[in-house]
C-alpha cells in the first residue's frame, strides 16, 4: 500500500501560466551584495554572526553571503544548514518528506547572533519551524532573518530584517528562485495564470 | 512509503536506502543535548508484546518518544490477554482507543499479519515467533554501513541457529535485496532444508564455519533459541560451541577488518566468547544505540506524513 502523492499541479484552470521574471543574474548579485552590506551595517562588522541556510535554496544562499561578506571586510562568517523538516506543522498534510541534514559550524550557536537565510518568505510558517528547531539546539543571543523575496500572505507574525525584494503577489501565484548551485541558472520569476481565469 | 512493516521484504532497495538515510539524520539527534523531536506530536504508538522482551520494547519506547508520540506498554502478563483475550478482540480495543501505530510482538508467526487486517493505523513487526523481524535487520544493515561504510557487495556470515531465527530470516530478505551476498551456517539440523529457494535464490550454505570466516566482511552470530527447541538438534553445548561458537582462535581467522555482530541478547561461551563479544571488532553496544535511531526512522515514515 503505497501513500498517495502529494499533487504537483499548480495550474488548474487549463489556462497557459504567465512567466515573469522579476530578477535576473545582475540582479540576484547586486540583492546579495546589499543584503551581506546590510548585514556588516546593521551587526557592526557581523562578529560572533552565525548564517543557517534552510534547504534547499537558503543553503548557498547563506554560503554567497559568507563569500561576499568575506569580500568587503574579510571577516569569516561561520555557515550552517538548518533542516526544519521535523518541525513542521503540515507533515500530516502530505506524503511523507525526507529529512535533510543539519550541520552546525563548529562552535555552535550559544550566545551567537544567528542569522536565518531563505529564499522565499510567504506564510511564515517554515520560519516558524526554524525558530522551534533553534530552541533544541541552542541558545542564540539573537535570531534574525534573511530572504531574497518576500512575497506576503504571512499566515503568522514574522518578519524578515533583510528582504532582497518585496514582490506583491496573489495568492494563486508561485514565486520561484533558482540558483546556478541547485538549478543551474541564478534568476527569480513569478509564474501566474492568465488575468481573469481565477 | 509503505503502511505497515511486516516482513523486511516489504522494502525495495529504495525504500529500505531511505529507511536508512533517515536514520542516520536521526541519529544526530542523539548526540544532542534536548533528544526530542516535536515530530509526532498527538500520535498515539501501542507496544504490544505478548513475549520477553528487553532491548526492543526499550528501543521502540524510547524512539516514539523521542519523535514526542505518546507510547501505551501493553505487555501479555498483567493484562486481560493472561484472562483468556484473543489476539482480535484486543486489536479491537487497541483501534478504539485510537492508536496510530501498534508495534508487536507475538510467539506465533503471522501474527502481525493478522492484526493488520484488524486496526487502521500502522502495523511494525517487532519479532513474530521463528518468522521475521525487520526492524531488526534494518539495524544490522545500519550497522554496517556505518562500519564499512556500505551493504552491497559485503559478504556476510549468519551463523548458528537458522531454523529458529526471526533474525536470520529478516536479515537474508534485507541484505539481499541490499546487494549484499549471505551465507547462512549452522549444523545441518539447524538450517531449514531448501533454505536458498525459499528465501532468495543467491542465498548460500555451509556447515563448516572456519571454511568461511576467512572471505567475510560481517560475521552474525545468533543466539541459540533453547525455548524454541522441542528436539534435540545437537549432542551437546560443548560440542556445539566447539563447532559453531566464534572463539578468539576463530576470530583470527576473519579478514582484518571484518566485524563481529549479536542481535542479542547473546549466551557467553555458547555462541561467542567474552573475549570476542567484548573485543574491538564487535559491534554488539552499538547495534542497540543504531536500534533506536532506526525505529525513529521507522516510525517517522510509517506516521509522519499523511
Amino acid at each position: 500500500m503505497a501513500y498517495p502523492q502529494a499533487a504537483s499541479s499548480s495550474t488548474t484552470s487549463g489556462s497557459p501560466p504567465t512567466v515573469k521574471v522579476i530578477l535576473t543574474e545582475t540582479d540576484l548579485q547586486r540583492v546579495v551584495d546589499r543584503i551581506a552590506h546590510q548585514i556588516l551595517e546593521k551587526t557592526d562588522g557581523a562578529d560572533g554572526t552565525v548564517l543557517l541556510g534552510i534547504p534547499t535554496r537558503g543553503v548557498p544562499l547563506a554560503r554567497r553571503l559568507a563569500a561576499r561578506i568575506a569580500a568587503f571586510e574579510s571577516v569569516d562568517v561561520p555557515v550552517g544548514v538548518l533542516d526544519v523538516t521535523l518541525y513542521r506543522d503540515d507533515l500530516r498534510l502530505k506524503a511523507t518528506r525526507a529529512i535533510g541534514p543539519t550541520d552546525l559550524p563548529p562552535g555552535g550557536i550559544d550566545g551567537r547572533r544567528v542569522i536565518l537565510v531563505d529564499d522565499v518568505l510567504f506564510s511564515g510558517r517554515t520560519v516558524r519551524a526554524a525558530l522551534d528547531a533553534l530552541s533544541d539546539l541552542g541558545r542564540p543571543s539573537s535570531v534574525q532573518l534573511a530572504v531574497i523575496v518576500d512575497r506576503g500572505h504571512r499566515e503568522l507574525p514574522i518578519r524578515a530584517d533583510y528582504v532582497g525584494k518585496n514582490i506583491p503577489t496573489a495568492r494563486t501565484e508561485i514565486v520561484k528562485v533558482t540558483l546556478a548551485e541547485t538549478d543551474g541558472i541564478d534568476e527569480v520569476k513569478l509564474l501566474g495564470e492568465e488575468t481573469g481565469t481565477k | 512509503m509503505i503502511k505497515h512493516l511486516l516482513s523486511a521484504a516489504d522494502l525495495d532497495a529504495q525504500h529500505a536506502t531511505l529507511v536508512l538515510d533517515t536514520a542516520a539524520e536521526l541519529a544526530a539527534v542523539s548526540g544532542r543535548e534536548v533528544k526530542k523531536l516535536p515530530t509526532l506530536r498527538g500520535r498515539t504508538v501501542v507496544n504490544l508484546f505478548y513475549e520477553d522482551s528487553t532491548r526492543t520494547r526499550i528501543s521502540f519506547e524510547a524512539a516514539a518518544k523521542r519523535l514526542s508520540a505518546d507510547v501505551i506498554n501493553f505487555s501479555a502478563k498483567g493484562s486481560s490477554v493472561s484472562k483468556g483475550e484473543s489476539l482480535k478482540d484486543t486489536a479491537l480495543t487497541l483501534q478504539a482507543m485510537g492508536a496510530d501505530a501498534v508495534v508487536v510482538r507475538h510467539p506465533a508467526s503471522g501474527a502481525p499479519h493478522r492484526l493488520a487486517s484488524w486496526v487502521d493505523g500502522s502495523v511494525v513487526n517487532a519479532g513474530d515467533g521463528t518468522h521475521e523481524h525487520p526492524t531488526q535487520a534494518l539495524l544490522d544493515a545500519y550497522t554496517m554501513r556505518s562500519r564499512l561504510g556500505r551493504v552491497a557487495g559485503l559478504h556476510v556470515a549468519i551463523v548458528g541457529d537458522v531454523l529458529h531465527s526471526r533474525v536470520a530470516r529478516s536479515n537474508v530478505l534485507l541484505l539481499t535485496t541490499l546487494g549484499a551476498k549471505v551465507t547462512v551456517v549452522g549444523p545441518p539440523t539447524l538450517i531449514p532444508v531448501d533454505v536458498g529457494p525459499a528465501l532468495s535464490p543467491d542465498l548460500r550454505v555451509s556447515y563448516d564455519l572456519d571454511a568461511v570466516l576467512p572471505d567475510v566482511d560481517v560475521v552474525m552470530m545468533l543466539r541459540v533459541q533453547r525455548e524454541r527447541m522441542n528436539d534435540s538438534f545437537f549432542p551437546s553445548t560443548r560440542e556445539y560451541a566447539r563447532r559453531y561458537g566464534l572463539d578468539a582462535t576463530r576470530m583470527r581467522r576473519l579478514p582484518e577488518h571484518a566485524i563481529v555482530m549479536h542481535p542479542g541478547p547473546m549466551v557467553r561461551g555458547m555462541e561467542i566468547t567474552p573475549e570476542v563479544a567484548d573485543s574491538a571488532r564487535s559491534t554488539i553496544v552499538e547495534q542497540v544505540a543504531n536500534g533506536v535511531s532506526v525505529r525513529m526512522a521507522v516510525l517517522y515514515l510509517l506516521l509522519g506524513g499523511k
